[in-house]
């Protein structure tokens, strides 16, 4: 029937258990994504799906896949590694971007640009000549 | 009885992603504003790309890491380009 008959019994509970977990918290985070009031809240949710959402899912195909072919197949590492390195870069980018924009528009709720200190700086009258 | 296990256990894991999958085109349907998009669609791939995975994981091929590394690689991409649009209006300057 299928190509899973001949694994052992533990090994279909281990691979079922992070299957779960995995889709499990990927489903809250976007249960969350949906539910929360404001962009700055709603963007922490989704990170849920990518840090032990998509763990938990490689490590049962890592699993699954060593059990099946009876050697260690490594190469889900490189979803993983991806996800990791990749998700914190391109939601700070997104978030930068609306922060800007929020701060463009001048909304009440994001605090506006602070003074640098080059600007407190120029600020001041020039010195005269005496 | 592994078999067994492992199907149901896939099954529920499906049902759970493509749930995951309508919440965030939810979210990219109703956004109020375009950052709601793009963190929306942010979502949608990475709910598709366990998706293709857990098919991959079903049908006992290799064939799906390929396909769910792509579907990862490129919506990287478009999320920093859509967010850099976001930035400054424009995407190559």
């Amino acid at each position: 029937m299928n190509p899973f008959a001949d694994l052992p019994v533990w090994v279909a509970l281990i691979v079922g258990f992070f299957l779960i977990l995995g889709s499990g918290l990927t489903l809250l985070g976007a249960i969350g994504l949906v539910r929360f009031e404001s962009f700055y809240q709603r963007v922490h949710a989704p990170t849920l799906g990518t840090t032990w959402g998509a763990g938990g899912i490689l490590l049962a195909s890592m699993i699954c896949f060593s059990a099946l072919q009876s050697r260690p197949v490594m190469h889900e590492v490189l979803i993983a590694i991806f996800i990791v390195v990749t998700t914190p870069v391109s939601l700070m980018l997104l978030v930068r971007a609306v922060l800007y924009r929020d701060r463009i528009e001048g909304s009440g709720d994001v605090p506006s640009f602070e003074p640098t200190r080059d600007a407190s700086q120029e600020a001041q009258p020039p010195h005269g000549k005496a | 009885m592994s078999g067994v296990i492992i199907v149901w256990a896939v099954t529920i894991a499906q049902i759970f992603l493509v749930g995951a999958m309508a919440c965030a085109l939810l979210r990219l349907a109703r956004g109020p504003r375009a950052q709601d998009r793009v963190l929306g669609f942010d979502a949608l791939y990475v709910a598709a790309m366990l998706l293709v995975l857990t098919i991959g994981i079903r049908t006992g091929s290799t064939i799906y890491f390929e396909a769910a590394l792509v579907i990862s690689l490129l919506g990287f991409v478009s999320t920093v380009a859509l967010a850099k649009f976001l930035m400054r209006g424009e995407v190559i300057e």
